[in-house]
């Protein structure tokens, strides 16, 4: 009876936000003189309303964003505050690049490790952030920000350089061979195998943070890196880096699927922002990957949904961007709210916190 | 009383937070030549009444006169503008800077080098205190980073002293020139507020005393008037048994226990020649060599700094030692003094905080029904008051979250949940750090049950407390530190007074 009323309570709470989401939208486009009707239609078909867009717009979307948004809620979580996943992302579209073509007829291997490849770029590119801050205290939030700047450069230097195409007319690189290709899933239209690798993935890294050891000292040493340090004898330094570059090798992987499921090429905006989308996707989940499975189809929804009203509606997409933020103080209010609410409650009680 | 005004009157004052009543109707005066002990268990409501009188409080009803006359007090600096000075239990001091700098904080205009340093000297004069303008204040010990708070207030014209549990922090032979000199302030014509928990502290030096009990006064009138007992009584609503108020009354040693039996006993914790070096290179604990033996309480004494920090955590097996070797039976528990910050994961359950302990060691999957259930059976034993094993840490009483810390450390090796489900047993090592700071009376005597109940059932325990009543309460032998030399000294408050302070 309990569980049962909870999850109906729970269903009934995201529907209430959803629907909050579009009375917002609505509003939002009365308040700026649009056609309210004819844009919530476009809004609709172009996220979830027709199998179509909901297959080729919305899930092929929410790949890159289910995997970057795992793998900021497992830096957080530890308390690592990996800003970088949109750098990580596109080192790891690198690197499942130059793995691919280099090795155009090998099939299933080289796709297997093609996206190893751009695992291991994310890792090393989350990597540099993660030495600066053991090693010599530097902030990530500051390294990893200026470390997207640096992977986006660094693209665009091997889209002319060394990676362009054998033409060299344009900024890309060559054509990944149909071998070397994530499956298209038969009848969802542009939908690939990616997704469900990115679900497995996603799953597996909810279990290991709900049932592991080593998940149990991620959340510790995020919690309270003293407390894990003194009463769990834990490696602060350890969990905290091995966080950092298992974030990196999620993120470079959704840069290695968006490669190798989606454009089939290196190009410089191979993301439109996945990798600080993510981190709305992630605090909306707060951070349980699990949730993270249905927020990131959230945001791709919205997000492909607003392509659908500009196009159709010429309502400017970055309204939706507006939304987003919302949701996001929305859900940041919201958890400010109950910490205050319990702290106070402790407060009365426990005057060592500063009051009694 | 007498019928000229009080220096300061706190009329029918009431506060909230949120759901808790902190103050209902709270009345309290103190008069200028006197002081005044304000006297209560954690948490009820001293040191929210005291911050009502400092402006750091709004409360939801009552008023404040000073010398008769009502005054509007919205912030600390119109409390100051009211004489109104107020010394912290935690400092409020900028580590970096000197005294003369800290005693010109939140002073206006520019600053003159000269005026500063003659402010420090005003003060150093008018109080006895010796103080050094160009000292920083990060150098000096706490007892005169206590002095120069106390310097602060009065270089502000302070008239109305409040000191929040002053001599916490302090050894017994300063916590008693403390009181002497607090008794000579207030025969100037001075009025202070002696925030405090300690009886006997109270009754030695207070005029007045007032007991607070869940934000209500209980008990007020002359101090030569009452006794130990009833404002045991009056703190707690009802008879003591064996609590540390009845104890730090008449501290009774350990007796009876035999001595011989302990000798033989096994060595469950060690430490041969240990040093522990700070990061600037400093030997704070030098050539340590102690031997805890399965069934004893060790209790160490030391004035803050004397190398207790290290000690500690070097047998705990938490920080690395210069030289020496630290000998232990298998996982030493560590109850660190400041559980929220070195011990709690306060926003998870109780049962994620019992799985804290060796997580470091653990692999692979987390047995989670067998860390409830021993979440559960360490909750039963322990007399933690929770709603339930999924209940988060915050929510609970400081006491309450300090007895699951305990039992955590007292348990046995957390990796084998299934033969220790039933919680404690063999024989273990255990080091406690001021195991009661923050705790009321009733929470401490359960704790030091807990202790005593671990000794009895043979583990060894090291405990330091910067409150020596209760290392002589709890100890069966007694080590003491000074400025990183270990002795051991016999369990007398004299002697090991002295030892404190190297003064033997």
């Amino acid at each position: 009876m309990r569980v049962s009323s909870g999850a109906v309570s729970s269903a009934l709470v995201a529907l209430g936000g959803v629907l909050a989401i579009i009375g917002v939208i609505a509003l939002l486009l009365f308040a700026g003189g649009y056609d309210v009707a004819r844009a919530l239609d476009a809004l609709w078909t172009g996220s979830v309303g027709s199998w179509y867009s909901l297959t080729s717009a919305t899930l092929v979307r929410a790949v890159p964003l289910m995997l970057t948004g795992c793998a900021i809620a497992v830096a957080f979580r530890a308390g690592v505050w990996n800003i970088g996943a949109e750098g990580q992302l596109l080192a790891g579209g690198a690197g499942a690049t130059a793995i691919a073509l280099t090795m155009p007829t090998a099939g299933i291997p080289a796709l297997v490790l093609a996206l190893a490849a751009g695992a291991a770029a994310g890792a090393a590119w989350a990597g540099i952030a993660a030495v600066l801050r053991e090693r010599f205290g530097v902030l990530e939030v500051i390294s990893t920000i200026m470390l997207n700047f640096v992977a986006l450069y660094a693209v665009s230097f091997l889209v002319r350089g060394p990676l362009q195409e054998p033409t060299h007319a344009y900024p890309q690189s060559a054509s990944i061979a149909d071998a070397v290709h994530l499956a298209r899933i038969p009848g969802a239209g542009r939908l690939h195998a990616g997704i469900i690798v990115a679900i497995v993935i996603v799953l597996a890294a909810g279990w290991v943070m709900r049932h592991t050891a080593s998940g149990f000292r991620l959340m510790a040493v995020g919690e309270n890196p003293a407390a894990a340090a003194s009463a769990g004898m834990i490696d602060v330094r350890r969990v905290t880096s091995l966080a950092f570059m298992t974030s990196g090798a999620l993120a470079g992987l959704a840069g290695a699927i968006e490669v190798l499921g989606v454009t089939f090429a290196l190009y410089e905006d191979l993301s439109p922002g996945y990798g600080y989308t993510a981190i709305a996707v992630a605090l909306l989940a707060g951070l349980d990957p699990w949730r993270v499975v249905l927020t990131s189809l959230l945001f791709a929804a919205l997000e492909a949904g607003a392509g659908a009203m500009q196009r159709d509606a010429g309502v400017p997409s970055t309204l939706v961007a507006v939304i987003e933020a919302l949701l996001i103080l929305g859900v940041v209010a919201a958890q400010a709210i109950r910490v205050r609410r319990v702290s106070v409650m402790t407060d009365g009680d426990a005057p060592q916190e500063g009051l009694a | 009383m007498s019928d000229a005004p009080a220096a300061l009157t706190l009329e029918n004052i009431s506060k909230r937070f949120g759901p808790v009543a902190a103050l209902t109707d709270v009345s309290f005066r103190v008069e200028a030549g006197h002081v005044h002990a304000l006297l209560g268990e954690n948490g009820a409501g001293k040191t929210t009444l005291m911050h009502v009188a400092f402006g750091m409080v709004a409360p939801d009803r009552g008023s404040i006169r000073v010398n008769g006359a009502v005054v509007a007090i919205d912030a600390p600096s119109d409390a100051i503008a009211a004489g109104i000075g107020m010394v912290h239990q935690h400092f409020t001091l900028v580590p970096a800077m000197t005294v003369a700098e800290n005693l010109a904080l939140g002073g206006r205009g520019l600053l003159h080098h000269e005026a500063m340093t003659k402010v420090v000297r005003d003060v150093a004069d008018a109080t006895g205190f010796a103080l050094d303008p160009s000292a920083a204040v990060e150098t000096l010990s706490v007892g005169a980073q206590q002095r120069v708070e106390i310097a602060k207030a009065l270089a502000r014209q302070a008239r109305i002293l409040v000191l929040d549990e002053p001599t916490a922090v302090l050894a017994p032979p300063e916590a008693e020139e403390l009181m002497r000199w607090t008794r000579r302030f207030a025969d100037a014509g001075n009025a202070v507020v002696l925030i405090t928990h300690k009886l006997n502290e109270a009754l030695a030096v207070a005029d007045h005393v007032t007991v607070l009990r869940q934000g209500r006064v209980v008990n007020t009138g002359a101090a030569a008037d009452t006794s130990a007992r009833e404002l045991t009584i009056a703190m707690i609503g009802e008879e003591p048994g064996a609590t540390r108020a009845g104890a730090s009354v008449s501290h009774h040693v350990n007796a009876g226990r035999d001595s011989n039996a302990r000798s033989t006993a096994a060595v469950v914790l060690a430490a041969r020649g240990v040093t522990v070096r700070d990061r600037r290179g400093r030997a704070r604990l030098i050539g340590a060599s102690l031997e805890v033996r399965a069934g004893e309480i060790v209790g160490v004494a030391g004035v803050e700094g004397a190398g207790q920090w290290e000690l500690l955590r070097a047998l705990a097996g938490r920080i690395p030692t210069d030289a020496g070797v630290i000998e232990h039976v298998a996982q030493v528990g560590f109850v660190p003094e400041d559980r929220h910050r070195d011990a709690a994961l306060l926003d998870r359950s109780l049962t994620d905080n019992v799985a804290l302990r060796a997580a470091g060691q653990r692999r692979g999957r987390m047995p989670w029904r067998a860390l409830r259930a021993r979440t559960r059976s360490l909750m039963h034993d322990f007399d933690v008051r929770a709603p339930s094993s999924d209940a988060v840490m915050r929510t609970l009483s400081g006491g309450n979250q300090q007895k699951l810390v305990v039992a955590r450390e007292l348990s046995t090796d957390a990796l084998h949940e299934a033969a220790s489900a039933s919680g404690v047993s063999a024989p273990r090592a255990i080091v406690v750090e001021n195991p009661t700071r923050g705790l009321d009376v009733r929470a401490t005597a359960a704790v030091h049950a807990r202790l005593r109940a671990a000794r009895d059932g043979g583990a060894g325990v090291l405990l330091y407390s910067s409150d020596l009543d209760e290392v002589l309460t709890l100890a069966d032998r007694v080590v003491v530190l000074h400025a990183g030399t270990l002795r051991e000294v016999p369990a007398r408050r004299d002697l090991v007074g002295r030892a404190m302070l190297g003064t033997t």
